[in-house]
């Protein structure tokens, strides 16, 4: 492991989270959370429906603010600024496919807005033909012939092409982490494999700190090179290095049962193993 | 003129998907403003500066009752649009105000006759207005182009993407309002010096008449382009205005008033905006009939 590993990029302490909180409805989404990421790691999390994954994610990106508890990226403590302000940090991909990007506008139009993030904005034109050929280097590293239709709305892109185009801005500006929240769930089995792809090589070129939720233990497993494990707002399971080499699909379903006495109710997680 | 307004509803109802009433407040604020400025010694141009400027400022009210206040759009610019009712009396004093050369008003259709006294009047307060139109659709293309027109658009596209961009959009909002009622401001200012006066009652309807220009606009030419989409709204507003025109002289004859105008302006809206959804019912009977 090289030292750049030692540095922290997102600190979690004592995070805690409520939805309808001092109502009967109350849920305790996600409880005394504490997770460290260090820089260049890619973390992939897995848990059952309601096991606070996504809650995790908006909490990091200022969705939400928690109840108590502090967030740190890169040492500096965000806990309560808006997700604007967090913005620059924090590069994200959803699940849904028209989230990432603004459909009614065209794909340069949608990088620029990207491309203009965290910088002031003015009454300069968004577009020129400097940023135009960097988007078009940009896209073309993706290989989707996007970067010829840098003109289109992206309204009439395919649900993939979207989801690449989101992660290509989502990784602009060498985000301090790279949320993607099932990002591939709602894409055909193909297609998803492809924007897995994708990703991967986007995280490893850019040395990007990644946090991926996904529904599909077996990319879990495989994608990034630690594994989260929720259930009920908690990390049950931490694996990295060899004993997150050695295993397998059966094996964590089986480690589930054994820490939280139930089983492991995900139906598309198992359908996909 | 009312190119001016259409542009102004264009951008609350398109770019950034925000119904908003001020309108009808803020059209007749910029007469109103136009007019005191007038009658106190200012000139045209000062005037009409001072409209634009007071109408960015309803505009901003209202953008402040959502951002801040979370009070719905809708609602938002209904009460600023009452709210004006009162202010534009105070602002006039008394409910109409005439603008009239004897009394030493020179409004730009005065001076621009002192510019040019050879051309016939009716066609220089055309070519004029025309001029206008197409400076401010060509500044208007050129804003929304920018970094922050760019991130306005996107607000009313994707909440949620501009937030993940950095952008606040409670920021763009207010910007996109303010604008787009400093637009509808300055539109009062020119109707009132087209006019001669200025009556506190002129804004009703106008939120609906605008809208009905940037609709017409939509279905008579395609496009999405920016560049494309504004020329739409002067273009429907021109048409709006002319088949309006007709409509008056020949219902005239038929037994209507001209009290009617509102009610078929809100009908021709309420049948285009039905068309979508009566369509589709009746595209369904078919296909059930089809299939039954």
């Amino acid at each position: 492991m090289d030292n750049r590993e030692n540095k922290v990029m997102l600190q979690l302490e004592n995070v805690n989270k409520y939805f309808f909180r001092y109502t009967q409805d109350e849920q305790w989404a996600v409880r005394n959370l504490n997770l460290k990421i260090s820089e260049g790691q890619f973390v992939t999390v897995v848990g059952s429906n309601g096991a606070g994954k996504t809650t995790l994610l908006n909490l990091i990106s200022g969705s939400y603010l928690p109840d108590s508890g502090k967030i740190m990226i890169n040492g500096e403590d965000v806990t309560n600024l808006p997700a604007y302000r967090r913005a620059p940090y924090i590069g994200r991909v959803f699940q849904n496919t028209f989230q990432g990007t603004a459909p009614s506008l065209t794909i340069e139009e949608n990088l620029s807005l990207a491309y203009l993030k965290g910088k002031r904005k003015g009454l300069r034109p968004a577009i020129n033909d400097e940023v135009k050929k960097f988007f078009q280097e940009k896209l073309a590293d993706v290989g989707l012939g996007l970067e010829k239709r840098l003109r289109e709305r992206v309204g009439l892109l395919s649900g993939g092409q979207r989801q690449a185009l989101a992660l290509v801005m989502a990784t602009f500006g060498h985000p301090k982490i790279l949320l993607l929240d099932e990002h591939t769930a709602n894409l055909d089995p193909k297609t998803g494999e492809k924007i897995m792809e994708l990703t991967n090589k986007l995280i490893e070129e850019n040395t990007l700190t990644a946090l991926m939720v996904t529904h599909n233990l077996q990319s879990a497993l495989s994608f990034g090179d630690r594994t989260l494990m929720m259930d009920e707002g908690e990390i049950v399971l931490d694996l990295v290095g060899e004993e997150r080499k050695k295993m397998t699909i059966e094996e964590l379903l089986e480690r589930f049962s054994e820490l939280r006495h139930k089983k492991f109710t995900e139906d598309r997680a198992l359908l996909s193993s | 003129m009312f190119g001016i307004l259409a542009l102004g509803v264009f951008i609350t109802f398109r770019c950034l998907d925000f119904p908003d009433l001020t309108v009808d407040g803020s059209y007749p604020l910029g007469a109103a403003v136009f007019a005191v400025m007038i009658y106190h010694g200012f000139g045209a141009g000062w005037a009409m500066l001072a409209a634009f400027l007071a109408g960015a400022l309803a505009g901003a009210f209202t953008g402040f009752l959502h951002t801040f206040s979370r009070i719905p759009a809708l609602l938002s610019g209904i009460l600023t649009m009452t709210c004006l009712y009162s202010i534009n009396l105070r602002i006039m004093g008394r409910p109409n105000i005439s603008l009239s050369e004897n009394l030493g008003h020179r409004t730009i259709f005065v001076i621009l006759r002192d510019w040019f006294p050879e051309v016939p009047e009716a066609y220089l307060r055309l070519a004029f207005l025309l001029v206008l139109i197409v400076g401010i659709k060509l500044l208007l293309d050129f804003f929304l182009g920018t970094e922050i027109g760019l991130s306005i658009r996107a607000t009313g596209d994707n909440e949620t993407l501009v937030e993940s961009q950095g952008v606040n959009p409670d920021s763009m909002k207010l910007i996109g309002v303010s604008v787009s009622n400093a637009l509808v401001a300055f539109s009062g200012a020119m109707f009132a010096q087209h006019q001669g006066f200025v009556d506190v009652n002129m804004g009703i309807g106008m939120v609906v008449s605008g809208l009905a220009s940037v609709i017409v606009g939509e279905v008579l030419m395609r496009g999405k382009t920016i560049f494309v989409m504004t020329l739409q709204v002067i273009v429907g507003s021109i048409v709006y205005r002319l088949a309006t025109a007709v409509a008056l002289n020949w219902g005239y004859n038929i037994g209507f008033k001209p009290y009617d105008l509102k009610l078929f302006t809100g009908l021709i809206v309420i049948i285009i905006l039905s068309y979508p959804a009566v369509q589709e019912r009746f595209s369904r009977r078919a296909r059930t009939k089809q299939n039954g």
